[in-house]
């Protein structure tokens, strides 16, 4: 697998987008002043009449959001995770989940891969948030070919979605022709000394481990989980049966992500030893995503460090 | 003796004060205070001006209503079933446990509610989707959306008066139902917003000051609404907290508390003696 062809997840979402736009007219988007860096300017120079920018007023985005949606509008409101799944929670919880409506918050920015802009800026808790709203369904998918099926097939979806997106380019995974399906997570590789459960620019580290694994003659597979909930407990069941060693890896808190989610589902029904990799109970800080991403053992080497 | 347009109305503002006394008294909890004061907007509203049709409540092109301050559902629920949205009887089962009657208003449970709400500050928002819509489609529709004048100290209010007023929504209208009175007492007291005309003119908005308990003012008020182009509309209607039962009348201790049954005989035999 080559993964040297980089692009972002929110760069795939912006193209994604104005391409959805010409398939449906119902499709509208809002952003709040983050339109150049959510991406959804693209959309907005294609049609500037079904673009709206909420200007710095992201509560006011949402619940607007949510009166569109009763009037049959499938809108698409974006801005950075800390301001969609933080600022606006109360507004995404009342106005747009408790009444279902179909509302898609893709919030881009997630995890101190953000770098630079430091903790204010850097989402480690929106999978936490978002996971225990009733209705909504939570996605966080790893590169540009998910990302397009993702924005894609939520427009089809009746109902609330968030997505979360990545400012850091990482690289593609998938073909442009892989096949995706909602809630089945991606298994890739047979390996059965461990699994690695990863989700968003988390995937792609566990990629290079399971290459560098290899080497060692240590055989993983990585489990890409693009669906946060309703989550693939399935696929993660049989992964814990077959394999020796679980780990989870992702750019968020340890607490209620995706670690959280899969300890979830196997203390339920399979019980085994979990390693989570994410950001241990603390705030993340300025810096290269790069070096971020070593700082807080998120990356590759981290999970060498398991073995 | 003939019975002019506005007695008519009055007689209708009347029932649904009962029947938010009713429906109150008999969930043994409930918002009374905000109900009252901001029923002749209710009735107004939806017996005189929305373009409705409770047969058929999810129709494309309806008006639509949003009641921002959700707490006052008693007076919401009450005039839906008033118009025939659904059987008066079903109040009887407001904040129970086998009724759709949520405490506050659930588009998905009740015919007739346009938006779920109940979180303070979030109403007109959602409007302003709503009436932004109309004007995308080519509707038509109006949307009107009532306001407590304690819940525009909610930051989001003002957010969502800039989109208003940034959008030109002409097919928008903004109630505040000026009560002066919120839970801890008055509102200057509490964190007075002072010359609420003033602020939604320098939104943008074009402001009309009325009694909001005159039926015969809500309804210029709301014609005149509708004759405004190019922005929305604020009206500011001046109400009492408890209006038709005096001795709830601007006390708030009866913004959030069910009468026992003493009170409520006396509330009931008060209103009812009312045209009689």
């Amino acid at each position: 697998m080559k993964l040297d062809k980089k692009i972002a997840t929110r760069q795939s979402y912006g193209e994604m987008l104005k391409d959805l736009g010409k398939e449906n007219d119902n499709i509208i988007v809002l952003d709040a002043d983050l339109s150049t860096a959510t991406k959804t300017e693209i959309f907005a120079k294609e049609y500037p009449n079904r673009f709206f920018d909420m200007g710095i007023s992201e509560q006011d985005m949402m619940s607007t959001a949510a009166g569109f949606a009763t009037t049959g509008k499938i809108p698409y409101a974006s801005t950075f995770a800390v301001f969609a799944a933080g600022r606006a929670y109360d507004q995404i919880r009342n106005s747009i989940c408790y009444p279902n409506l179909n509302v898609k918050i893709c919030a881009t920015h997630a995890g101190v891969t953000v770098g630079e802009d430091g903790a204010t800026h850097q989402m480690l808790e929106d999978i936490a948030m978002m996971r225990v709203l009733p209705n909504l369904k939570v996605f966080s998918p790893s590169d540009d070919v998910e990302t397009r099926f993702i924005i894609k097939e939520i427009s089809k979806i009746n109902g609330p979605c968030y997505v979360r997106l990545a400012r850091l380019a990482t690289p593609v995974i998938y073909d442009k022709n892989e096949k995706f399906e909602i809630g089945k997570a991606k298994q890739i590789g047979k390996g059965e000394d461990a699994t690695i459960f990863a989700t968003g620019v988390c995937v792609a580290e566990a990629l290079k481990a399971k290459e560098l694994l290899e080497k060692r003659g240590i055989f993983v597979r990585v489990v890409d989980i693009h669906t946060i909930k309703p989550i693939d407990k399935e696929t993660i069941i049989k992964c814990a049966k077959e394999t020796k060693k679980i780990i989870t890896i992702e750019d968020h808190s340890i607490y209620g992500g995706l670690g959280g989610a899969v300890c979830e589902v196997l203390s339920e029904e399979y019980p085994v030893k979990v390693m989570r990799l994410g950001v241990k109970d603390t705030f993340g800080k300025s810096g290269k995503s790069t070096e971020l991403m070593k700082y807080f053992k998120i990356d590759a080497e981290a999970i060498l460090e398991l073995f | 003796m003939k019975v002019t347009k506005i007695e008519a109305l009055e007689k209708i503002a009347n029932d649904i004060r009962i029947n938010i006394i009713k429906t109150v008294y008999n969930a043994g909890s409930g918002h009374p205070g905000g109900s009252l004061s901001c029923a002749d907007i209710l009735t107004v509203l939806y017996f005189n001006q929305m373009n409705i049709n409770p047969q058929d409540p999810k129709a494309e092109g309806r008006d639509r209503f949003v009641l921002s301050k959700g707490h006052c559902s008693p007076a919401l629920y009450s005039t839906l079933a008033r118009r025939g949205y659904f059987r008066e009887e079903d109040l009887k089962g407001f904040r129970k446990i086998n009724s759709n009657l949520q405490g506050h208003p659930d588009m998905n449970k009740v015919p007739g509610v346009d938006m779920t709400t109940g979180s303070l500050g979030q109403g007109l928002s959602a409007a302003n989707g709503m009436a932004i819509s109309s004007k995308m489609d080519s509707m038509g529709y109006r949307v009107y959306c009532l306001l407590g004048d304690g819940e525009i100290q909610e930051g989001q209010v003002w957010e969502a008066a800039m989109t208003s007023s940034k959008y030109k929504l002409d097919n928008l209208c903004v109630i505040v139902d000026n009560n002066n009175l919120q839970i801890d007492g008055d509102i200057k007291s509490v964190k007075g917003l002072n010359k609420i005309e003033q602020k939604f003119e320098s939104f943008g908005f074009n402001v009309i000051s009325i009694d909001g308990n005159n039926i015969e003012q809500l309804i210029d008020g709301f014609d005149r609404a509708k004759m405004t182009k190019g922005r929305p509309t604020a009206i500011i209607a001046k109400t009492v907290k408890g209006k038709g039962v005096s001795f709830m009348e601007n006390n708030v201790v009866w913004h959030g508390m069910a009468p026992k049954e003493e009170e409520y005989k006396l509330a009931i035999n008060e209103l009812e003696s009312n045209g009689k």
